[in-house]
């Protein structure tokens, strides 16, 4: 029997999902659910979009509108929709491929022009869709299907990316902290601006495998041990911090919203005229 | 008057695209046909520019000047670029500054001091163009004189109607006072 | 008073005709010689409770009209030659998830980024086959600055009657020329809304066609909560791996543009009922040859003149009976023969095709076409 929120907000009828047992995908989509519900928005003035890969398949169990898109193009498809409708919540489910890769560019020019936008980042670490190849938030020297010898590449701080290019609320957390991920979401709906969350999420079968990560458990176990809320970092030491990544909220500075300056503009030249 | 093609050459910055728009206006004005064309790209900002005019009674069926029957010329390098697309018998007009030599064919050729007249008499040299304008419809009465100036008005910046109502007489003043070379 | 005639550049006159038709929303990035259309688009749009984005690049310019026409603006975007090859994905999904858009392409000089400032006609065959796969599409040629107006707002009529995307294949003579033109009263212009669902949205199939084929269309986030994909998929918008419904859904939408042909092709003729010589020219080139026709019948020499105005889907019959009835036709085109291939095969070998084909950036003369037809003579 589905939960009264998988009721509520998916489609029943579209389940089970496609993602491979383990995957956090499902976790991370649930809580997207859920901060939709306490966020008490209009389903049927929800946008959901989306790219291609694994986590673009979720907003075909989403009960909203819901828009499956080209690779790297959700951004600017959701701006589309945006702008022309800027009451509508618009919501992009996107992967580290998808919009850090393909679709870098127009992640950053989002941000920049602080679209009111909330985009959830499902952060695998993996081209999973096409079977493992590495991706831009791959750590350097793990691999990849495309990387057999270790990839060499830098890997993308997608919240530091997010923050320098202009979004105005920002925010980390993982499939295991799924409470704080709601929150996070849920405060991302909230600002009028571009938000940027960052949901890690586990790939047991390519990434976990590839990098002898272990089975889902395993992966959930490290998010558990080594995830540090940003409140709690500062009280620690460097040393104590060793091998830790951070989680929480990174920026919340709202900024007036795109689609609210145009439509002054718009007022304005009605006035003039 | 059956069809002008007509050929305004000299640099970028001289205000010759908005002087082909005003005169083919000024065409559309009498009730003529009139289609105006003009090089685009790093020509348009310096060096050698052209922007050219078609009027005609009929339909007008190809666009572009192939060989035309006015030419002006503002600078030498334009002279010396677009001067063998003049008709044999066609009206050259040159910024007294620019030299054709004895070898001008059969072309009848005025020389006006367009450039002098923007920049020294009427110390603005953005009028430049109009001052031509004035100098050409003297010339070759290709539209009427009420006609060129209702376009002139229209497209010139408010303010600026009576600076460019004496840059248009000052031209036809030049021009009337030019004798064919 | 109001003029009743203008001087007007083709680029300007399109942005005239799209907010004729009703264009609410535009998106794209800056190329030459197609920029006047995204600034004049920028400066109007606003006036009349439209919106305008520069986009970061040609991709999302198209990505964005999309989003905007499935809320219900009627959206275009407008680039050149590199543009027209970035959009191409993304036209394919407007294509497949049946969304209304115009695009227009001014033609440029390729391939690459080639002549930027000067005109051609290279990308016919793109027009019709730049995206991946099977794909229905229309294509319009304007050869003047008021052709361009009407086919504008015609652009947006059938984009909006058909759900298909619809490409105005403008090129830099016309998108750049000054005319003058006599634009109509908005009165007279008929416009086309798409048309929208009238059942509940319980009762709503989104991708369920009538029989005319094309399926109503909600806007989104009015109450009829669906799914878009450029995957395949079934009446219902999701995704479906059923070797059925992949073959129903490309052939409806193809059966589309065959089935509504006769109202989607549309083209223009002049002395053909005697021609022994047929000039069949689009675009800036229609003109040249028209000029052309002109003169060769001031000598007496029987030339008719036919330019497709609809390029895709292709006037196939009417050019077929025209070459039964002619000797030779001569397609001078701004490429090394794109759109005479269509007139070779319909020909079959029973007529002689001519080409007169320029690459150089200037526009083809009417005396080049001449020379041709005396040649042929």
């Amino acid at each position: 029997m589905p939960s009264a929120l998988v009721e509520k907000y998916f489609r029943a009828d579209k389940l089970p999902q496609i993602w491979c047992p383990g995957c956090g995908h499902g976790i991370v989509t649930r809580a997207i659910a859920a901060a939709i519900e306490k966020a008490g928005l209009d389903k049927d003035k929800v946008c959901v979009v989306s790219g291609i890969g694994c986590s673009s398949r979720a907003p075909g169990y989403l009960d909203f509108n819901t828009l499956h898109t080209t690779h790297g193009r959700a951004l600017a498809f959701a701006t589309g929709v945006k702008l022309a409708h800027p009451e509508l919540k618009v919501i992009v489910i996107t992967g580290d491929g998808d919009c850090t890769a393909i679709g870098g560019n127009h992640f950053i020019h989002a941000c920049r022009r602080n679209i009111g936008i909330t985009t959830i980042l499902y952060n695998n670490n993996i081209y999973g869709m096409t079977g493992g190849q590495y991706s831009p938030t791959t750590p350097k020297f793990e691999k990849g299907t495309t990387a057999p010898y270790g990839n060499i590449d830098k890997a993308f701080d997608v919240c530091n990316l997010a923050s320098s290019a202009g979004a105005t609320y920002v925010g980390r957390s993982t499939a295991y902290h799924a409470a704080l991920l709601t929150s996070l979401v849920q405060n991302g709906l909230n600002n009028d601006g571009f938000s940027l969350i960052e949901a890690i999420s586990g790939c047991p079968t390519y990434y976990g495998r590839k990098n002898k990560k272990g089975d889902a458990v395993n992966m959930m176990e490290w998010y558990k041990n080594h995830a540090v809320n940003i409140a709690a970092a500062s009280k620690m030491t460097p040393e104590a911090l060793e091998g830790k990544f951070l989680i929480g909220e990174f920026k919340n500075s709202p900024e007036p919203e795109y689609t609210s300056e145009y439509q002054k503009i718009i007022d304005r030249m009605k006035k003039e005229r | 008057m059956e069809k002008y093609e007509v050929r305004l050459s000299g640099s970028g910055g001289q205000g010759l695209l908005l002087a082909g728009i005003i005169l083919a206006e000024s065409a559309i004005n009498e009730g003529k046909n009139a289609i105006q064309t003009q090089s685009y790209g790093p020509e348009a900002r310096g060096g050698a520019s052209k922007s050219e005019v078609i009027i005609s009674n009929a339909e007008i069926d190809f666009p572009k000047v192939r060989n035309c029957d006015i030419l002006l010329s503002l600078t030498q390098k334009s002279y010396d670029q677009y001067h063998e697309g003049l008709k044999d018998g066609g009206i050259l007009i040159i910024d007294s500054s620019v030299n054709v030599g004895e070898d001008h064919g059969m072309h009848q050729v005025y020389s006006v001091p367009i450039l002098e007249t923007a920049v020294l008499v009427l110390n603005k040299p953005m009028v430049t163009n109009i001052v031509a304008l004035g100098a050409i419809v003297a010339i070759t009465k290709v539209v009427s004189h009420d006609a060129l100036e209702q376009a002139v008005l229209s497209r010139v910046p408010k303010g600026t109607e009576e600076l460019n109502k004496k840059a248009l007489a000052l031209g036809y003043e030049i021009a009337n006072n030019a004798s064919r070379q | 008073m109001k003029r009743k005639h203008r001087l007007m550049q083709g680029n300007e006159a399109c942005v005239e005709g799209a907010i004729a038709a009703g264009m609410k929303f535009y998106a794209g990035y800056p190329i030459t010689p197609s920029t006047e259309i995204a600034e004049i688009s920028a400066e109007k749009l606003p006036l009349v409770g439209g919106k305008f984005i520069q986009m970061e690049d040609e991709i999302a310019g198209m990505a964005a009209i999309i989003g905007a026409s499935l809320t219900g603006l009627k959206s275009m975007t407008a680039t050149s030659g590199p543009g027209f090859s970035l959009k191409q994905e993304n036209i394919g999904y407007a294509a497949i998830a049946e969304i209304p858009c115009v695009i227009v392409n001014v033609q440029r000089g390729g391939p690459s980024t080639g002549l930027p400032t000067s005109p051609a006609q290279g990308d016919v065959m793109q027009a019709r086959w730049g995206t991946h796969g099977d794909h229905p599409i229309i294509a319009l040629t304007p050869s003047s600055v008021r052709e361009t107006f009407d086919l504008t707002v015609r652009a947006f009529n059938l984009t909006e009657k058909y759900r298909v995307p619809v490409i105005l294949l403008m090129d830099e003579v016309i998108g750049h020329m000054r005319e003058k033109v006599e634009l109509p009263d908005p009165s007279e212009l008929t416009i086309i809304d798409r048309k929208r669902p009238t059942c509940s949205s319980e009762d709503y199939l989104p991708f369920m066609p009538e029989a005319d084929l094309v399926p109503p269309m909600a806007d989104f986030c009015t109450g009829y909560r669906y799914h878009v994909t450029g995957l395949i998929h079934d009446e219902t918008g999701f995704p479906s791996n059923s070797y059925q419904v992949a073959d129903q859904l490309i052939r409806r939408l193809m059966d589309k543009i065959e089935m509504h042909k006769e109202d989607i092709i549309t083209w223009e003729e002049e002395n053909t009922e005697d021609a022994e010589i047929l000039l069949l020219a689009y675009g800036c080139t229609a003109r040249a040859a028209k000029a052309a026709v002109k003169a060769l019948r001031s000598k007496g020499v029987k030339v008719g003149f036919f330019r497709p105005i609809t390029i895709w889907p292709f006037p196939e019959e009417r050019v077929r009976e025209l070459a039964e009835k002619v000797k030779t036709i001569v397609v001078p085109e701004m490429n090394l023969g794109q759109l005479v291939l269509e007139v070779e095969r319909l020909c079959n070998n029973v007529t002689k095709v001519e080409r007169v084909n320029k690459i150089n950036g200037e526009i083809i003369y009417p005396e080049e076409i001449i020379r041709k037809v005396e040649e042929v003579l």
